[in-house]
Parts: C-alpha cells; sequence; structure tokens
C-alpha cells in the first residue's frame, strides 16, 4: 500500500517543478537585468527596476489569497501603504533599520488585515470585493488626513533605510539586489504554503467550500490566515518600494492602485505564483512603453483590460482554467 | 451650535440625495445581474460634464439638464450593449477588471475632450441665492432645489418599483433571479433597462451636483467608493436600503468632519483633538460599515450573503 | 460506533414544513434505512443532522451530547460524517487529494504552513485504505473531475470514510449506479455494517431490504413508520403511501 501511495504527488510535481523552474529564470534574468543596463548606457533603469521586483512581491501576495483562495481583494494597495509608512514614520523616530521597519509594518499589517478581514470574509462574492475596496479607501483617508506626514502631498524621505547600520541601500544597485533577495525568499515562502497542509486546505476552500466543511474544514479560519499572510507580504514589498521612491504618500495606496496589482496577477495568470512575477514585470513594461509613447496611455491599458476579457471566449479566469486543464 | 448642526445636516441631507442617485442604480445592477460594476462613478461625471457642456451651447442650465438625459441613455444604453452584456455571465474577477478597465476609459476620454482643468457650471438665475431658514439662518436655494429634486426622484422610483409591473419584476429579480427567469421573461431586454435607469440616475445625479462643485475627472472616484459603503449597508439589491443608506452615510459624513473635533475636545485638549478629528471624521462612515456588517453581514435590507 | 438520537425536529421553507417533528433514533453498529418519496424532505434531514442547515426547533444529540448547535465541520470533529446526493468534490484535485484532505481534517494540524503535504505517507496510506474500501483505488491519480458517474458515487463515499466517522449520513449513495456497479457498492457497504452507525437513504428497495437492520418511512417531512424491514414491508400505512404504488405497478 505505501508502494501505490508513493507515487501519488507525482502527476503534480512537473507543474509544480514547471512553475519554480519559471521563477528561476525570471530571477537569473532579474540578477542579470543591472549589468546589461549598465552596459548599455541606461543605469538608472536599475531604479525603474527595483519598482518593478517590489510591485512583483505585491502582486505575488496577492496571488495567494486571489489564485490559492478565490479571496478577490480590492484592497491591497493598503499594505503597499502601510509598508511605505511604515519607513517613513518609524525614520522620522530615528528607527531606520529596513529590518526593523519591515517588523512594524508587518504587525500594522496583521492587525489591520485581521480585523478587516475578519469582517469582510463574513460576506461573500460582490460583498467582499466592495468591502475591502471600502476598507483600503479608509486607510487611504487616514494618511491623507495625517498632516504631519505631508497628508494629501506625501512626504520626501531625507534618506533610505539602514541595513545593519549601514548605509548600503543609498547605492541603487545594493537596493536592487536586496529587493531581488526578498523576492526570491518570499516566492520560496510562498512556494512551501501552496504546497503545504495549509495551501492545500486554501485550495480546497476554493475549489468547494461545502465539501470542505464536510470534510471538517471551517474556512472562515484559513481564509482569514491565508488574508493576514497576503496582506503582511504586501507590506514588505511597500517598504521597499518607499526606499525606492524615496518618496511616500496616499497615491500608492489608492484604489486605483489595487485594481493594478489584481490587472498583474490576472496578466501573468491567476494561481500560479510565478505568473503574478511575469504580470508585475509585463503590466509595469506596458505601462512605461505606453507612457513613452503617448500621455494617454490609461486609455489604451484599458482598452486592452476590457478587450482581454471580452475576447477570451470564459473570460480570463476561464482561459487560465483552460490552459491548466490541457496540461 | 444649533445653527451650525442644523445647517449641517441639509447639507448631509443633500449629499444623502444625491448619494441615493447613484445607488440606486447601482445596487439593483448588483442585486439583479450580480455584476460588479466600477465604472458607475464615472456615470456620475459623465453627467456633469454633458450638462457644463451643453449649459454652455445652448447658454441655459435648464437645457443643459434637458439635454443630459437623451445623451445619459445613450451612454447607458451603449455601454450595457458593448461591455456589460457580455459580462453577466462571467466570474466576479472578470467583471472587476473589464469595469475597472472601463473607468481607465472614460477617465482619460474625459481628459482628452474636456482637458484637464475644472470646469464650471453656472447656478440657474432663479434658483441661486439663500433662504431664511430660522433665525439668522440663511440657506442657499440651490442645494434647497437639489433635495427637492432627489426626493421627487426617490418617490417616482418608489411608485415605479412598488405600483408596476417592471417593478414588480425588479423586486423579484433582486431577491431571487431565477424565479424571474422562470417567468419566461425577457432577461436581455430586463437588464438593459435596469443598467440604463441606473445610468441615467447617476448621471443626473452628477449633473445636479455640477452648479456647486468644480467639474473634474476625480469627481466620480471619492463618490463610487462612498456609494459601495451605502449599498453594502442598505444590502444589496434593496432600493430601500439604498435610500436609508446613503442618507446615514452622507449625514454621519458631513455631521462626523464638523462636530467629531468638537465632541474630541470635551476628552481631548484642544490641538490633539484637532488632530485626532481631522484623522478620524473620513474614517467615520467605513467604522459604521464595518459595525453594522458585524451585526448584519448582508446589510440592512440585504436578502442575500 | 455511536448512537444518533433526534429529537422532534422541524424545518420550513417559508410555509413548506419539509421537516415536520421528526424523532428518531439509530443505535450503535445499526444500519438505518430512511426511505420515502421524491421530495420527502430526506436531504433536508440528512442536511439538517449534519449541520448544513439549522433546525427551526428540535434537538440532535451525539451519544447524549448536544449537537444541535455545533457547526458542520464540528460535528465531522465528533465522528459524524456524510455524504452527497449531489455529489460535491474538488473538481481540479486529484481523486487521492480529494481524500487526503479528509484524513488531514482528522490527523494534526492544518495549520502547518512549510512541509510539503505531497508526500506525507501517512495521509497517502490512510486516503488509498479509504479509496480501496470504496473501490476507486485503481483512479487514485485521477482529477475527480474526469470520474464518471459511479466514480463520483465511490469518491464521495471515500470521503465520508476517510473522516472515520462513528456515525455516517448517506445520502442515496447509489443514485444513478446501476447493474454490477450497484452490487459490488451493496457488497461494500455491507461489508462496513458493525464499523459503525449509518443512517441510509436510499431508492433502491432491494440494496434497502438486504443491508438496513431498521428502517423508517418518511411521507412529507413526517416518519410513519420505524421497524425492522420485515415489519415495515408488511405496514398497512406504509403500503398505502409508499410501497403500494411499486406493488401495484409490479401486479
Ligand atoms: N433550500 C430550499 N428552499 C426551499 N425549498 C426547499 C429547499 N430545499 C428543499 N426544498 C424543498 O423541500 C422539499 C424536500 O426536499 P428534499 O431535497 O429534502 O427531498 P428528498 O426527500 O431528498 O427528495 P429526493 O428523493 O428527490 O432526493 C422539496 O419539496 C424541495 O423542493
Ligand atoms: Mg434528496
Amino acid at each position: 500500500m505505501t508502494d501505490t501511495a508513493a507515487p501519488a504527488a507525482a502527476p503534480r510535481a512537473p507543474a509544480l517543478a514547471g512553475r519554480v523552474k519559471a521563477a528561476a529564470i525570471l530571477f537569473v534574468l532579474f540578477a542579470l537585468f543591472p549589468p546589461i543596463v549598465t552596459a548599455a548606457g541606461d543605469p538608472f533603469l536599475v531604479l525603474i527596476g527595483t519598482r518593478i521586483l517590489a510591485y512583483a512581491i505585491a502582486a505575488m501576495a496577492l496571488d495567494l489569497i486571489l489564485g490559492y483562495g478565490a479571496m478577490v481583494s480590492f484592497g491591497h494597495a493598503a499594505y503597499l501603504g502601510f509598508g511605505t509608512y511604515a519607513v517613513a514614520i518609524l525614520s522620522s523616530y530615528g528607527v531606520s533599520d529596513i529590518l526593523l521597519q519591515m517588523l512594524g509594518a508587518v504587525l500594522i499589517s496583521a492587525l489591520f488585515a485581521l480585523v478587516t478581514g475578519a469582517i469582510s470574509l463574513r460576506t461573500k462574492g460582490v460583498y467582499f470585493i466592495m468591502i475591502t475596496l471600502a476598507f483600503g479607501q479608509m486607510a487611504f483617508f487616514f494618511f491623507i488626513s495625517l498632516s504631519a506626514y505631508g497628508g494629501d502631498d506625501g512626504y520626501g524621505l531625507s534618506q533610505r533605510s539602514t541595513l545593519f547600520g549601514t548605509q548600503v541601500l543609498e547605492n541603487d544597485l545594493a537596493l536592487f539586489y536586496a529587493t531581488l533577495a526578498v523576492l526570491i525568499g518570499l516566492f520560496a515562502l510562498c512556494h512551501r504554503i501552496v504546497g503545504s497542509r495549509f495551501g492545500r486546505v486554501l485550495t480546497g476552500i476554493r475549489e468547494n467550500p461545502t465539501r470542505m466543511e464536510a470534510i471538517g474544514y471551517s474556512p472562515f479560519r484559513f481564509q482569514l490566515t491565508a488574508f493576514v499572510i497576503s496582506g503582511c507580504m504586501t507590506s514588505v514589498a511597500g517598504v521597499l518600494l518607499a526606499n525606492q521612491a524615496e518618496f511616500v504618500s496616499p497615491a500608492f495606496m489608492s484604489w486605483h492602485r489595487s485594481g493594478e496589482l489584481i490587472v498583474m496577477v490576472v496578466l501573468g495568470g491567476i494561481g500560479t505564483l510565478a505568473g503574478a512575477i511575469g504580470g508585475a514585470v509585463a503590466a509595469l513594461v506596458l505601462e512605461e512603453v505606453l507612457g513613452m509613447a503617448t500621455d494617454h496611455w490609461r486609455l489604451w491599458f484599458g482598452v486592452f483590460l476590457v478587450l482581454m476579457v471580452l475576447f477570451s471566449p470564459r473570460g480570463i479566469t476561464g482561459l487560465v482554467e483552460q490552459i491548466r486543464r490541457r496540461k | 451650535m444649533t445653527n451650525l448642526f442644523v445647517l449641517q445636516l441639509l447639507n448631509g441631507v443633500q449629499l444623502g440625495v444625491l448619494l441615493f442617485l447613484i445607488a440606486a442604480g447601482l445596487t439593483l445592477v448588483f442585486g439583479i445581474m450580480d455584476v460588479v460594476n466600477l465604472a458607475h462613478g464615472v456615470l456620475y461625471m459623465v453627467g456633469a460634464y454633458f450638462v457644463a457642456t451643453f449649459a454652455a451651447l445652448t447658454g441655459s442650465f435648464w437645457w443643459g439638464l434637458l439635454l443630459m438625459l437623451p445623451a445619459a441613455v445613450a451612454v447607458g444604453l451603449i455601454l450595457e450593449v458593448v461591455v456589460i452584456r457580455r459580462l453577466y455571465a462571467r466570474s466576479h474577477l472578470d467583471q472587476v477588471l473589464a469595469t475597472f478597465g472601463l473607468v481607465m476609459i472614460a477617465n482619460e476620454t474625459v481628459k482628452i475632450v474636456w482637458g484637464v482643468s475644472p470646469l464650471s457650471v453656472p447656478m440657474p438665475e432663479i434658483l441661486s441665492g439663500s433662504v431664511p431658514l430660522m433665525g439668522p439662518l440663511q440657506y442657499p436655494v440651490y442645494r434647497i432645489a437639489i433635495i427637492v429634486a432627489g426626493l421627487a426622484v426617490a418617490g417616482g422610483l418608489y411608485l415605479v418599483i412598488n405600483h408596476t409591473r417592471i417593478g414588480m419584476l425588479l423586486r423579484a429579480g433582486a431577491t431571487n433571479r431565477a424565479m424571474v427567469s422562470a417567468l419566461g421573461i425577457d432577461i436581455g431586454k430586463l437588464f438593459a433597462i435596469v443598467f440604463t435607469l441606473g445610468a441615467v440616475l447617476a448621471c443626473l445625479a452628477g449633473a445636479l451636483v455640477a452648479p456647486i462643485l468644480s467639474v473634474d475627472t476625480g469627481m466620480g472616484e471619492s463618490v463610487l467608493i462612498l456609494t459601495f459603503v451605502v449599498v453594502v449597508i442598505g444590502g444589496i439589491g434593496s432600493i430601500k436600503g439604498a435610500f436609508l443608506g446613503a442618507l446615514l452615510v452622507a449625514i454621519v459624513d458631513t455631521l462626523g468632519g464638523v462636530f467629531g473635533p468638537i465632541l474630541l475636545r470635551e476628552v481631548l485638549d484642544p490641538s490633539a483633538a484637532g488632530q485626532a478629528g481631522r484623522m478620524l471624521a473620513p474614517m467615520l462612515v467605513y467604522i459604521l460599515m464595518a459595525a453594522i456588517l458585524c451585526v448584519k453581514p448582508a446589510g440592512l435590507f440585504g436578502g442575500r450573503g | 460506533m455511536s448512537r444518533l438520537d433526534i429529537t422532534h425536529l422541524t424545518k420550513s421553507f417559508g410555509a413548506l414544513k419539509v421537516t415536520d417533528d421528526v424523532s428518531l433514533t439509530a443505535e450503535p453498529g445499526e444500519i438505518h434505512a430512511i426511505i420515502g418519496p421524491n421530495g420527502a424532505g430526506k436531504t433536508t434531514l440528512i442536511a439538517q443532522i449534519s449541520g448544513q442547515l439549522a433546525s427551526d426547533s428540535g434537538r440532535i444529540a451525539l451519544d447524549g451530547r448536544d449537537i444541535t448547535g455545533t457547526s458542520m465541520p464540528d460535528r465531522v470533529h465528533l465522528g459524524l460524517a456524510r455524504s452527497f446526493q449531489i455529489t460535491q468534490t474538488l473538481p481540479g484535485f486529484t481523486v487521492l487529494e480529494n481524500v487526503a484532505l479528509a484524513v488531514q481534517a482528522r490527523h494534526g494540524s492544518s495549520f502547518r504552513f512549510w512541509a510539503p503535504v505531497a508526500t506525507e505517507a501517512a495521509l497517502n496510506d490512510a486516503a488509498m485504505r479509504a479509496l480501496t474500501e470504496a473501490g476507486l483505488e485503481h483512479r487514485a491519480e485521477a482529477r475527480a473531475s474526469a470520474l464518471s458517474h459511479g466514480e463520483h458515487r465511490r469518491l464521495e463515499l471515500a470521503c465520508a470514510l476517510a473522516t472515520e466517522p462513528s456515525v455516517l449520513l448517506l445520502d442515496e449513495p447509489l443514485a444513478g449506479v446501476g447493474g454490477e456497479d450497484a452490487e459490488a457498492f451493496v457488497a461494500a457497504l455491507a461489508a462496513m455494517k458493525g464499523r459503525f452507525t449509518m443512517l441510509l437513504i436510499e431508492h433502491d428497495m432491494d440494496a434497502v431490504f438486504r443491508l438496513a437492520t431498521r428502517v423508517s418511512v418518511l411521507v412529507y417531512g413526517r416518519i410513519i413508520a420505524t421497524g425492522t424491514p420485515e415489519a415495515v414491508r408488511a405496514d398497512a400505512a406504509v403500503r398505502a403511501a409508499y410501497l403500494g404504488e411499486e406493488e401495484e405497478a409490479s401486479a
């Protein structure tokens, strides 16, 4: 009997390994990005690269609940905001270490996610989307009224965070590679979570909550836990983003930003982690390229979105399912 | 103090009436079609731009308002036929993405057509000025007119929903969609009518408010989220809930901003109270929403959770 | 093996009384069958007992312990499992994964975030055992969405078995299963008799009379008779209300 059970994981393994491989290829390309653009004479692109990596972290964190938990959170930019403001507020109190700032961001995000998630998860579908959106907006308005940190106008950081007491992150290259390291680390964590007991339960709830209840799982606790984990990871991306921009403002947490995060996840294929990373790259590169070609890039981005949904036979989600089935 | 209170209460009611006009359509679209429409706030903005344009062309606010209506119907119908109709059978995620795309398209299009600087709409002559309320208290006629117009529309909607065949279908559809299709009704037509009606109401709200606000591209955004809060509080699909929710949200938002700091001053020192009040006030409606959802997860009048 | 006591249970959908003052006991180890015409309220009764639906009034007790207000997942942890008349699976999961999840619910914490679950031999072994019992071990690696109807019924059973129930509620496990398949299924259920208490809803009278220790007849939400298969078969009220139709048809 042990013999029959052993190959249990086998058919899934290729798909999983494929995803890890895809991510690994992405990571290698990321690592090669700074030397290439420097050689090409465009070293300023490194900073844009850092921004892309930070969003990739956020998109991947969102994918954990959107793709694996089927929770369409439309308020995830709030966590980006917590991360950015953790940098601004803590460093104004003399706490400039990036690890401590991440800790602060994670703690406040965990609290916010726990409370708002507990309320939102009592509802479903349309309600869940609107309520997460509303809570995201609540955080947005909170920081707008935070006049000590510039309110609406935002707040420039006098310096980047320190790492182990050094100013190493002032160097754009160092910040890029630090961000890449965080991305790789969190990808590994997400990957393990998805393949763990917890991840299997979370995915099961996505597939059929009634079945899960009938075998002894209360969806709420698992969904809430995933929601909190995802929020915390997103806030880490915010900490890095604040350092990249050396500026924080409520604009990081507007509901458009939440929408863009969802777009990133969907572009790369939901429920694949590596897809979210690729999606973040695609969306931001598209934005940069369209932005160079026209002032009205949002118009074309919007058209692209609408067409993408309308002309994939069963929507983007259907498209992803189809591809997955074929594997 | 009482004067200030009455004044702010009236402002709250005025905002509430506007929110109701927007939320009424949204709650029906959610309730009957189960579609998440992020682009609903856009219609409010478009209504304001329409009235600004038509009023400028004709030189009269009233003509502008009148011409806005067929334009609003056209926009609603086109949106429904070209995009929304194809989303009914889709996942909520698809609906979010497509209507988010619409928001981007609409905002940019408005910028291209009307430019980025805000427009203003002149107040119609007979509605300008103020009337005495009580004692020395004056209140702008136009705001009273908005309240009256909004209440009239709400009353009309009430009659339609409770005393006509289409209203009966709407009520049935909002609580039990399968039933309406089982009745052999042309669902496609019903949906188109509901969506267009909602679009016109949202445009109307934007048009009504145009003379007292500056018309710009951001105006749909803040209102959209407040409207979501209204719909969630009132219960998806419930017009009555949308009405009460709109008044509740608007009054809490308006009074909270003014009286929050005043009340806090009783317990905190003035500067801290001012600071805390400014920070808490914009969050009040969301806290209200959270509190209501804790007690009633489906909203005040929501049938479905 | 546990004892299930249901007393004065009711449930209405609007004006329709679907469960009307139902009292019934499943003794430890027995197979208690519930039969009744379509729409009698059998599935609703199972939903109430399993905790999927809240009852309007009445009491449900497992080994004397009141579980009327307990949630469905908590009831599963107390040993009360069920199968569905309309198959509920995790369509994107393999058959083995479907069952392993049921095992996992009863074995250790599910709040483990790091170790890969796919290689947990204990879970997979137990899942394979449940699959073997349900006769589906050869399809362990197939996706649940790729199963045939008969295989879906077996997966339902395997998932319920994997929760290690002391009381098992089976809602028409044979629905849509015919011929030899049904034979094998009945044999599998017969082999389990005595291991746990079973409440069996079934339309297949042959199966019911072969398996059941006792039979209750549910008509319009009311139990009109309870007794041994023989007694129920002979009951005049039952013949009139229910079995009569069949015998008339065959006469
Ligand atoms: N959620 C519900 N809302 C309203 N009525 C319901 C609901 N669920 C079941 N009913 C009604 O309750 C009655 C009993 O249904 P139930 O499914 O329990 O019957 P059943 O005995 O299992 O029938 P079958 O043999 O067809 O499976 C039916 O008339 C059905 O229409
Ligand atoms: Mg049934």
